[in-house]
């Protein structure tokens, strides 16, 4: 099974977000870029898929953040190929409709049986990358997923809905999946086996020239959430306590 | 090329790669290493059955076992070892390194060392904070790539004294006893990365070296005499493994330095903490490398007015690690539920028996872990933690 998995680079939570009064967009001065968390779960179920079916694993990103040793670091866990859409002013960040673009041109006439995505991004939420680029390339597309077998020449995959229901889906392939979590944690690699790739690996480089996609929603404003109302702490004894909690729990419909 | 068998395979890059890893050969099965590790009882494969199995060519049972998760690297194994095998540096952290390149690390120590690796810490704090310790403290704490002139004293701060909340509260004691010394002192703040001990031996060579490169060239840019650390992983490695890779720089745990200056730190100690206490030998300060480091904390302790210090019933050579060490600082989950014991417990239970009525430690690991220790054994009350440089702090300041 020959699988491509893109990468997108968000704003990494660890430093304190903050917004550009001038432009009321986030500033980006201190700012640092890190792999997609779906998109690294994405990477986890194709490794799985490849271990399990063999085939081929090609990484997609565009360049941002560091996209070099987050695709070295693929090689490492097991990715035959990878390539970087290079270009200007990714950094800044682009709408799902820009991915999907420089991602459907990246792709041109690269075969292949299945797309991984992760469901969706932390920096926008938007959640529309696989089923915009399914849309493009007039596949299939399942979101959601937690799991994928593949089975006689076709994929069945879990799929989540709310409320704790899942489905089972087949789809045809080629198509696209929405990796919502992988059905393990995202594997580490030794260092020392993404130092080898570095030294002895090769990044594909693409032009990606400039998003002209349209249709993205436009950020007009951004704010940080406002705060709610304090907790209320609950004083007394442990039994007092316990009494209190099962009481609140009884009104809120969580205990009868 | 000959392919080895892979047992084969692992003796031989032990006995080229390891200092003295050849004397594995000479193991005499006595089992001695098995019987004095902490966690000897819950594993599938000790020590010495590690090495049965690999003298019988196989070592993939090994490698299908999790059991050397287990191992803290408190080098008690090392110590007792009649053959002098590198057990702990060698045999453990070689077993460990194979079940990392088969991608098989439990979930809480994958995570440490991807934020090691990311962010130069494994606590996945923010390389910009790790100087946010000293925010509203009293005394000034000169950043190196600021002050831009020669100190005597580079501090290698360390990870969890940058960042943990509680040994935050023991940088800020240690930044206040050395001002109150009069060192001259810088730190490196944002340029410091994890100093890496931790990760060479639960196995990751190369995300160590990595770092210790990062570290070495920044100590490199600055003029001192000497790095004094509050961790004594770092004191271990930066004097033991950096200069392996070509860093070598003079290095001191705290305790030794302030040791030397011992007559001084007596004449500010004008506030007397009447306390029984009793002191936790670190493994990286006493067993590792032979290190030794024994009396001068003691005697920085003994030299408080009004402390008298009482000794546990294991001290020294045989002191019983706190679980931090090799990974386990992120493995306690694991070892919960491989164990169902923790060190850490036995350690406060030990201390409390002697009637201890302080802790003192030396280690960044201890205060928070035996503060857990003494909540989770129902002593809150009965005793307190406390790292010798908030001891001395308050016998200054009062």
């Amino acid at each position: 099974m020959d699988i491509v998995v893109p990468i997108k680079f968000v704003p990494d939570l660890v430093e304190e977000l903050e917004i550009d009064e001038g432009t009321g967009q986030l500033d980006r001065t201190f700012l640092r870029l890190v792999p997609n968390e779906l998109d690294d779960h994405a990477l986890e179920e194709a490794l799985l898929l490849k271990e399990k079916h063999g085939g081929t694993i090609t990484v997609v990103a565009i360049d941002s953040g560091d996209v070099d040793e987050t695709l070295f670091t693929a090689v490492a866990k097991g990715a035959d190929k990878v390539i970087k859409i290079t270009g200007e002013g990714y950094e800044e960040g682009l709408s799902s409709h820009a991915c999907v673009e420089l991602l459907a041109k990246a792709l041109g006439d690269l075969s292949y049986d299945v797309i991984l995505t992760g469901t969706q991004a932390v920096d926008d939420v938007d959640g529309s990358v696989g089923g915009l680029l399914a849309a493009k390339l007039d596949l299939p597309y399942v979101g959601y997923v937690t799991k994928a077998v593949s089975e006689g020449g076709k994929l069945v995959v879990t799929k989540e809905y709310p409320g704790g229901l899942l489905a089972e889906v087949e789809t045809d392939l080629p198509a696209v999946v929405g990796i919502q979590a992988a059905e393990q944690a995202p594997r580490y690699v030794v260092t020392s086996l993404v130092m080898d790739a570095m030294n002895n690996a090769t990044i594909d480089e693409t032009e990606g020239g400039e998003a002209t996609a349209t249709g993205a929603a436009e950020i007009t404003a951004m704010r940080a959430p406002e705060k709610g109302e304090a907790a209320e702490m609950i004083a007394g004894d442990a039994g007092a306590v316990a009494e209190k909690l099962v009481q609140i729990m009884k009104e809120k419909g969580i205990l009868s | 090329m000959i392919q080895l068998e892979s047992a084969d395979r692992f003796l031989a890059q032990m006995s080229d790669s390891v200092a003295d890893g050849e004397r594995i050969r000479r193991c005499l099965q006595c089992g001695s290493c098995s019987g004095v590790c902490p966690f000897g009882f819950a594993m599938e494969y000790p020590p010495q059955a590690m090495i049965a199995s690999l003298r019988a060519g196989e070592l993939s049972p090994l490698l299908d076992s999790d059991s050397v998760w287990l191992c803290i690297s408190c080098y008690a194994c090392t110590n007792v070892c009649p053959s002098k095998i590198p057990l702990t540096v060698g045999l453990l952290s070689g077993v460990k390194t194979e079940k990392l390149m088969k991608g098989s690390v439990p979930e809480e120590l994958q995570a440490a060392l991807t934020s090691a690796r990311r962010y130069g810490n494994t606590l996945g704090e923010s390389p910009r904070k790790r100087a946010d310790w000293m925010k509203d403290l009293n005394v000034e704490v000169p950043l190196l790539a600021k002050e831009k002139k020669p100190v005597d004293v580079l501090w290698y701060v360390g990870d969890y004294p940058s960042y943990h909340p509680r040994v935050q509260q023991v940088t800020r004691a240690m930044a206040k006893v050395f001002h109150a010394l009069g060192v001259s002192f810088g730190i490196l703040g944002p340029e410091e990365q994890s100093d890496g001990d931790v990760f060479h031996l639960a196995g990751e060579r190369g995300l160590f070296e990595l770092l210790a490169g990062k570290n070495a060239k920044t100590f490199q840019k600055y003029e001192f005499k000497e790095i004094v650390t509050t961790d004594p992983h770092a004191y271990n490695t930066l004097k033991h493994e950096y200069p392996k890779l070509g860093y070598s720089f003079p290095v001191r745990h705290y305790t030794q330095y302030l040791h030397d200056h011992l007559d001084k730190l007596k004449s500010l100690m004008t506030h007397p903490i009447e306390a029984q206490v009793t002191y936790h030998d670190p493994c990286a300060l006493g067993r590792a490398n032979d290190n030794h480091i024994y009396d001068e904390p003691r005697e920085i302790l003994q030299a408080i007015p009004g402390v008298e210090l009482v000794e546990m019933g294991h001290n020294r050579t045989t002191s019983i690690c706190c679980g931090g060490g090799g990974g386990g600082m992120w493995l306690d989950g694991f070892a919960w539920e491989k164990a169902g014991a923790r060190t850490s417990e036995w350690r406060v239970l030990e201390a409390v028996h002697a009637g201890a009525k302080v802790l003192a430690v030396a280690c960044p690991y201890e205060t928070p872990r035996f503060d857990d220790a003494v909540k989770s054994t129902n002593h809150s009350g009965d005793l307190v933690v406390k790292d010798i440089a908030e001891l001395l702090s308050e016998a200054i300041t009062g």
